[in-house]
């Protein structure tokens, strides 16, 4: 005890002392690990050929995000043999870049979804949604049929762009005039299937390992 | 002497407002675990869905982590809180109008946020799920909770600080940075926003908040309400004031460190991933360190844990805070994560902390302070409480320990390859492999539920008095002053001024 516990006994008798000491001990651990990330976020979006999502593959990420599937699915292949060996090469930052919020989740009741574009047809896609055990029977997914009742707005879905762009994500006018045509009669059902249809097929191979070795 | 009476106004304690949480927390309880059961039943029999959008299991899960962590468990940290802080420096809570809005503001911003999600009016951010406006309405809720509590510090007539209160000031502090970190986003309409991190760095920043919604939410505010309902309910001084001071600062500032725990092996660059693992590892230290501190408080009560029930919670919910904070170090060993991370396992270790650890050191304070605050001499079915303890701990292990099961056969078949180094089994076997497991899992959590609902009989007739208006406010004690005390010594407040 003595002298250096009286330095403590002050720190015990003076709230703004304390509460002035408690914000600094918090804030350490999220300053080191968060700023340099940031930091490095610019590197990270570099890679050239990797676009943000078109109105419609928007449209249906916002609707996935809205349906909570990230609860069940995750979109990040770890770095783990048996992992690449059932989803494909694993996931690294740029495949993500343009993910907010990011969807790489924390459970998994059904597989990863990283790099299920392409594996499955529209056709499976459609009628798994609608009623997923027509196709897995001993699935435990719930079923979204409205998704086909729902049409998109294209409205909303450029103020939606707007933002996006406001925040840094690389839209062009071009983008934002076409976007309205390329909605026309679409549905929330297919809005989600051009988005799954798309997960992992964007980036070219080389460019991503290019952005591994980045990265990593 | 009864001229000094005459002159001085009586303070006193404003248990009112504690009285108000304690029922929001009876309630949300109940709520917040009622849609967790159904969510449960839903996974283990998907027909539950019916097809409807809001009650599917995919909107309505964020309703459950929610309702329990922010709705019931906000209600309960912020009402002991409330009482923790007057009792500890002999004074009135300050600023009565204003603690009534953070009541009232509290369940408004609960309410909206439950009423919201099933629509998809969701941020996706778990544990921060209410869109925009929601938030903006938590943080000045927030804001105001901080006001008043360290209103009340400031107007103490103990000078030292009792360490509850550091624990409760960490609290508010560290969930206040939190949650306008993580949320920061520019809305598109009322409805809708883009976080203003993409990617890895949002990822981050999530599970930043994440994890230390946890440290700071789910385990420092309750510590505060262990450090204070503990010693009362064993009635010895705590084991060791000097131990809990190097924990607290330990805690506080290792805990937001190991984040990045939640994101071994993805994209996230190797040296978070690795300080993350580090100092998860050093966190088992402090953890331990505050549930045995709390566990030897017991000493020369053990004898309690035969007759009184509200003891009994509070020891089982220090014993698994000790084996929840040993698992979350385990788990946060990349060798072990690869195996657990993204199975059930995570589950099982959640509800470990959150119905072992959190609901019971809650219940068991509860059950301390009720009678107080309700102007009873005890709870008023002795039975019930019994009752509740057996269903809650039965339900309890039923729960965590079918999840662990299911968690390491998940593991364990996702990474089974055959002699010829292919995988032995597709997906769809791992889930088949624990349906039986999802079907015990809602079995345990009708338990817990259960036990939910005879506290709230409990604490609805223990609440007689208070619901006719013949509890009595009660006076606080104040210290005798000092010759010449410096600074002078507080006037009294009258209860409504």
């Amino acid at each position: 005890m003595g002298l250096r516990y009286q330095h403590f006994e002050s720190i015990e008798k003076h709230a703004g002392k304390l509460g002035i000491l408690i914000a600094i001990m918090v804030s350490l651990g999220g300053l080191a690990e968060i700023t340099p990330l940031f930091m490095e976020a610019h590197k990270v979006r570099a890679p050239a050929g990797v676009m943000p999502y078109d109105a419609l593959r928007l449209a249906g990420k916002d609707i996935y995000v809205r349906e909570g599937c990230y609860l069940c699915h995750s979109q990040m292949i770890r770095t783990l043999q048996f992992e690449t060996q059932r989803y494909g090469d694993y996931s690294v930052a740029s495949d993500s870049v343009y993910d907010r919020p990011f969807q790489w989740g924390s459970k998994r009741t059904g597989p990863d979804l990283a790099r299920v574009g392409g594996k499955y047809s529209d056709d499976w896609q459609r009628l798994h949604l609608e009623d997923p055990r027509a196709v897995v029977p001993e699935s435990n997914m719930p079923a979204y049929p409205w998704l086909a009742r729902e049409r998109i707005d294209a409205d909303d879905i450029v103020a939606r762009m707007r933002t996006l762009r406001r925040l840094g994500d690389p839209y062009t006018d071009a983008d934002l005039a076409a976007a309205p045509k390329a909605l026309a009669g679409k549905t929330a059902m297919d809005a989600m299937i051009a988005y799954l249809q798309g997960l992992g097929v964007s980036p070219p191979q080389q460019e991503r390992t290019a952005a591994a070795g980045g990265a990593r | 002497m009864p001229t000094t009476e005459a002159v001085l106004p009586k303070e006193t304690y404003n248990d009112q407002i504690v009285r108000l949480f304690l029922l929001g927390a009876a309630v949300w309880g109940i709520v917040g675990m009622s849609i967790g059961v159904y969510a449960a039943a839903e996974l283990a029999w998907p027909a539950l869905n019916f097809d409807v959008p809001w009650l599917t299991f995919s909107r309505i899960r964020a309703n459950h982590t929610f309702g329990v962590i922010f709705a019931f468990g906000g209600s309960a940290l912020m009402g002991t809180c409330y009482y923790v802080v007057q009792r500890t420096g002999h004074t009135r809570l300050a600023f009565t109008a204003l603690a009534n809005f953070t009541f009232y503001g509290w369940q408004l911003a609960c309410l909206l946020a439950m009423a919201t999600m099933p629509f998809g009016i969701t941020q996706s951010k778990e544990y921060a799920e209410p869109e925009w406006p929601i938030d903006i309405l938590i943080a000045v809720v927030w804001v105001s909770f901080g006001v008043v509590f360290f209103g009340t510090l400031a107007r103490r007539r103990i000078r030292h600080i009792y360490v509850a209160n550091w624990y409760y000031g960490a609290f508010i502090i560290a969930v206040g940075l939190l949650h306008i970190v993580n949320n920061l986003a520019l809305p598109v309409s009322l409805t809708k926003s883009y976080p203003i991190y993409s990617g890895a760095v949002d990822a981050m920043v999530q599970w930043w908040y994440g994890h230390n919604a946890v440290a700071f939410f789910l385990t420092a505010g309750f510590l505060g309400m262990m450090y204070y309902f503990v010693p009362r309910q064993a009635q010895q001084p705590l084991w060791s004031y000097r131990f809990s001071i190097v924990n607290f600062w330990a805690l506080i500032s290792v805990y937001m460190w190991a984040g990045s725990h939640h994101l071994l092996y993805s994209a996230l660059p190797d040296w978070v991933q690795s300080v993350g693992m580090a100092f998860s590892l050093v966190l088992l230290m402090p953890s331990w360190g505050s549930a045995a501190n709390g566990l030897f408080t017991f000493n020369g009560s053990w004898h309690k844990l035969r007759t009184d029930p509200a003891a009994k919670f509070m020891v089982l919910a220090l014993v698994f805070y000790a084996a929840s904070t040993l698992e979350g170090s385990m788990m946060a060993v990349k060798t072990v994560n690869s195996l657990s991370h993204y199975t059930d396992w995570t589950i099982a270790h959640v509800h470990a902390g959150s119905i072992g650890w959190v609901a019971m050191i809650t219940i068991g304070s509860l059950y301390a302070m009720a009678p107080r605050a309700l102007g009873r001499p005890a709870m008023h079915s002795h039975g019930a409480m019994e009752l509740h303890f057996w269903l809650h701990t039965i339900g309890v292990l039923v729960y965590v320990i079918a999840m662990w099961a299911a968690g390491v056969t998940e593991g364990l078949m996702w990474r089974a390859t055959g002699p010829d180094g292919s995988l032995a089994y597709p997906f769809l076997d791992s889930l088949i492999a624990v349906m039986l497991f999802y079907e015990l899992r809602f079995l345990g959590g009708v338990f817990v539920l259960s036990g939910m609902v005879v506290m709230a009989w409990n604490l609805w007739h223990t609440a007689a008095d208070a619901r006719a208006h013949l509890v009595h406010p009660i006076p606080v004690p104040i210290p005798e002053p000092i010759a010449q005390q410096v600074p002078p010594p507080l006037p009294a407040m009258p209860a409504y001024g």
